[in-house]
């Protein structure tokens, strides 16, 4: 609305703008001031209205008041500065000359009005701050009624979870005593909740708690410690033992200060009494009851690890023949003597420090610890021993029970338990390959030659690919005219490492492995190869006849059904004559044999292939068995000839050998002897009526062409 | 210990609110002899006080008015304390017929009493949260039922950022706020600051020490960390002013000296 500047209208916003700067500054509004002005506007013109109104109107100016209220103008200085604008301006601005009404009347008004609007003002103000007061108390309540109901449902399921926990939870004061406990750690202790509070955390003692249990007690109540884990036993009314996963942790107060303690429990109880179960399960034999190697390994190695000064003494015990029980009697029959064995051996180690243990099969372990395990092994080696002595009664029968037993005895502190069992393992094959029911003591250069053993055992198979193996070859002499007759064929290997080493040492291994096959035709082949060679040279004939070649035949290759066929082909394929070859096979080999093993040999026998049967007189030599082999040489072992090395001779011996060779001759059979080293002893045993020799006397085994420079001499001489 | 989310909020009436606080310096008597106690004492040392949080109000008076002239007609008006007069959905309505306003404060006081004010209003609401946990906000019921997410939004954090402590990560929750709003978004932002202050710094210190008593630290922030908060955004004209200089309706000369502590600022998201 514009207005004249100096009309009626003009002169009442003069008076607004007047009356808004004034009074804007102590607003709080956010209006700017012209629209601040704005708000005014209405309430001057109704000032104006009422200054100039026939009567006076109180409401009217205390509504006034009220709106200045209402405009945010809450600070009282705004009810000052307008009431200032009024007394100065209202007149002035708003007045209009009224020659009837006198002289001093607008300004009398004015002042009334100025009453009445600062009362309408002070009393709009009250109620403002009244109803103001009252909304923010409401709301304070409300908010507080939100929280208050928000903490109970939070209470209610705090209470939810200490109440339905399976976990068990207790609180207790610093002094130990229990406060509050939930419903789990009272099922868990068997106690009503009076019962429990009435005992002290510190009443909870049990024989089993870790030495540090009630230490770290004291340091967690005096503070210094928030919490501590462990596995804790509780003793329960009825008894038995709670076994607990305990946690205990301080609860301090929001000053830090440390109020109570918590404790949080699981019952592990039947868990532990699993684990014990699956524990002697674990380490201990189900059949015997006797601990188990995992066990006995434990142990051996605590014992192993035991300081200066302490000792082990170990017996390994490997049942004799205890196969052939089983195998007779069957494995349930087998399983009865087991089990009274391991009783017998659980009696013999009593002391403390000792212990006896299965490992498996009929293996047994016993072990005895301490300072002087030099005297105690041998004594519980021999309780052993003895304690095997009485048969064991099975089904009613009597079973002898023999065993070979190996000793290893030493300090801790230098080998691992793998290594003493080893040794023990070993002295225990050379307790039972001595016969067996015997106890051997572990000997370090035994164990060393075992050791290798295993190695070339494994190294075996390559060397053959790789062709390590060779042939020396030993004259075989007549010792009639001592001309060089033939030679046998003696297998070598050069081993990348031990250098050459003789068939006693890998040999035994061949045959375990079944590598002896393969060696053993590589050897027939090798040695029919050079027999060609010789023959080829020498012609067919030498002035003794044709040179022969002697090859070994081991067990092994006496049963491949292969041998026949092989032995023909090779012969064939090199076109040497079966008369060429002679067959050495050991005596021990062929006892007890039956048709079915000698059917090849008989074979080969029959085609003109010599057999020689090696190292006779060692084993249990069956005199009328020799009529039914298909032998037609007898190798003497050394051991009749060693006797002749002495001058005179042994006169026993003499007997023994002139017997053999009658007995021999009168079989048609030939005699060759082994292990001549001297003249003395050649001419004895030619004496004697033997055929061929062999020996260092003549020559040592050595390559092909050393036999070359014997025949020329021997041609020659 | 982390209080856990549904753990209630405890209330305590006899400390000090920085929402009556602030509704004090407004002329209101929402507030309680705490307050006042604690909003006099600041008073000691920056008489201006009133000033201060009546330049807030202007500018977001200006800048909400601002944003409906934009088209924006949703508003999440974050930190809201209690509404005393002029507040957001009275201002934008006024512009805007049909806006809508969702406040949301963490002071269950301020909540209650927005709640009587609001009460049988259909196209406002107030959610009780924490601008700290801006997923919880954006997914509270009354966000979802007022505020459609696709279409722009006038995002107020007026006179609240200057509470957060750095170490509970403001500029995160700001970051997060930001990325939850479409194109044409607007954020509406003051914020306290030594720069600007008509007196000596360590007068002024006297009281943001205040606040440190009553266990609501106030964080005075440079007006480059200020500006971070718009990371992202565009700034509308005239940019991150002191609050009178920000698209002013008079002449910034007549405003008290004290109006000009602190920054505020408009920013927008392509």
């Amino acid at each position: 609305m514009s207005a004249e500047p100096d009309g009626p209208e003009g002169r009442l916003r003069r008076f607004a703008t007047i009356w808004s700067r004034a009074v804007y500054p102590v607003t709080s509004t956010s209006l700017t001031r012209a629209e601040f002005e704005e708000e005014l506007l209405p309430l001057a013109r109704r000032l104006s209205g009422l200054l100039r109104a026939h009567s006076f109107d109180a409401e009217g100016a205390k509504a006034v008041g009220a709106a200045l209220v209402d405009a945010h103008c809450t600070d009282p200085e705004a009810l000052t500065r307008t009431l200032d604008c009024v007394d100065a301006y209202l007149v002035l601005y708003c007045g209009e000359e009224d020659p009837e009404a006198p002289q001093d009347a607008p300004r009398l008004r004015s002042s009334r009005l100025q009453h009445a609007l600062a009362a309408g003002y002070a009393q709009a103000l009250r109620e403002r701050t009244l109803a103001e007061q009252e909304s923010i108390a409401q709301a304070a309540l409300r908010a507080q009624g939100v929280v208050a109901q928000a903490l109970h449902a939070s209470e209610a399921r705090f209470r939810a979870v200490f109440e339905g926990a399976a976990i068990g939870i207790g609180i207790a004061d610093l002094d130990g005593h229990v406060l509050q406990v939930n419903g789990a750690l009272l099922r868990m202790f068997g106690l009503s909740s009076q019962n429990l509070r009435d005992r002290r955390v510190q009443d909870w003692v049990h024989p089993e708690d870790a030495p540090q249990t009630w230490k770290l007690y004291e340091e967690l109540v005096r503070g210094e410690r928030e919490h501590y884990h462990m596995e804790k036993a509780f003793n329960r009314p009825d008894g038995t033992v709670l076994w607990t996963n305990l946690t205990v942790s301080l609860l301090r107060d929001a000053d830090g200060d440390p109020q109570y303690q918590l404790a949080l429990m699981e019952d592990t109880t039947e868990r532990r009494l699993l684990n014990l179960r699956l524990r002697y399960e674990a380490t201990h034999d189900a059949l015997t009851g006797l601990p188990n190697r995992t066990l006995f390994f434990e142990r051996l190695e605590k014992v192993l690890a035991a300081g200066e000064g302490q000792r082990f003494g170990l017996c390994y015990l490997d049942l004799d023949g205890f196969k052939t029980i089983n195998d007779s009697l069957g494995h349930a029959a087998g399983d009865r003597l087991l089990v009274e064995v391991a009783d017998r051996l659980q009696s013999c180690a009593t002391a403390p420090g000792e212990m006896v243990a299965r490992l498996g099969g009929d293996e047994f372990v016993a072990l005895t610890t301490g300072p002087g395990t030099e005297r105690t092994v041998d004594e519980l080696a021999e309780r052993i021993m003895t304690a095997l002595i009485t048969p064991i009664s099975i089904d009613g029968r009597d079973l002898m029970v023999r065993g070979s037993l190996g000793i290893v005895e030493g300090p801790a502190g230098e080998r691992t338990a793998a290594e003493v069992l080893r040794s023990a393992d070993i002295t225990m094959y050379r307790a039972k390959s001595a016969g067996g029911n015997r106890s051997e003591l572990a000997d370090p250069e035994a164990d060393a030659r075992a050791i290798t053993r295993h190695g070339l055992t494994t190294a075996l198979p390559t060397a053959l690919e790789r062709g390590e193996f060779f042939i020396e070859y030993q004259p075989l002499v007549h010792l009639g005219d001592g001309s060089v007759r033939g030679a046998e064929a003696l297998v070598r290997w050069l081993h990348p490492q031990h250098g050459v080493l003789g068939p006693d040492r890998f040999i035994p291994l061949a045959e375990h492995t079944g590598l002896i096959v393969p060696l053993g035709r590589w050897v027939l082949e090798e040695s029919i190869r050079q027999a060609r060679a010789w023959r080829e040279r020498y012609g067919e004939e030498t002035a003794a006849g044709p040179l022969r070649i002697n090859v070994n035949l081991s067990p092994c290759q006496l049963s491949h059904p292969g041998l026949v066929q092989d032995t023909v082909e090779i012969l064939e394929r090199a076109g040497v004559a079966p008369d060429a070859l002679c067959l050495e096979v050991t005596e021990s080999a062929l006892i007890g044999a039956d048709d079915d093993l000698l059917k090849p040999l008989r074979r080969l026998a029959e085609m003109g292939v010599d057999i020689a049967l090696d190292d006779f007189g060692t084993g249990y030599s069956n005199l009328a068995n020799l009529r039914r082999l298909p032998v037609n040489v007898l190798k003497l072992d050394r051991s009749f000839t060693q006797g002749m090395q002495r001058f005179p001779a042994d006169p026993v011996d003499l007997k023994i050998v002139e017997g053999i060779v009658t007995l021999a001759h009168s079989l048609d059979l030939a005699v060759t002897v082994e292990g001549v080293e001297t003249g003395a002893q050649a001419e004895q045993l030619r004496v004697l009526g033997c055929d061929t020799a062999q020996g260092w006397y003549y020559a040592r085994p050595g390559p092909p062409e050393r036999l070359h420079d014997l025949a020329l001499m021997d041609a020659t001489g | 210990m982390e209080r856990p989310a549904w753990a209630p909020r405890s209330i305590d009436i006899s400390v000090p609110s920085v929402s009556r606080i602030y509704d004090f310096y407004l002329g209101g008597s929402h507030n309680f002899e705490v307050d006042r106690n604690a909003a006099r004492k600041a008073m000691e040392f920056m008489p201006g006080l009133p000033k201060v949080m009546q330049a807030n109000r202007a500018f977001m008076r200006r800048a909400v008015r601002f944003a409906a002239r934009e088209g924006v007609t949703q508003f999440l008006d974050i930190g809201s304390g209690i509404p005393t007069f002029g507040n957001v959905h009275e201002v934008a309505r006024a512009a805007a017929p049909g806006a809508r306003v969702v406040y949301v404060d963490h002071d269950p006081v301020a909540v209650a009493h927005s709640q009587a004010v609001l009460a049988g209003d259909a196209d406002a609401d107030v959610v009780a949260a924490d601008l700290l946990g801006p997923a919880e906000i954006l997914a509270s019921p009354q966000v979802e039922r007022l505020i459609d997410l696709n279409r722009p939004v006038a995002l107020l954090l007026v006179a609240i950022l200057h509470f957060v402590e750095d170490a509970d990560d403001p500029y995160g929750a700001v970051a997060e706020l930001r990325d939850a709003l479409a194109p044409g978004s607007l954020l509406i932002l003051t914020h306290a600051s030594y720069e600007g202050i008509p007196l000596p710094v360590e007068r002024a210190e006297g009281a943001v020490d205040v606040y440190k008593d009553i266990r609501n630290p106030l964080i005075m922030r440079s007006r480059d960390e200020i500006a971070r908060f718009f990371e992202g955004y565009d700034m509308v004209e005239p940019g991150l002013v002191q609050m009178p200089h920000w698209r002013p309706d008079s002449a910034p000369e007549d405003e008290d000296p004290f109006a000009f502590s602190g920054f505020a600022g408009v920013g927008r998201t392509a």
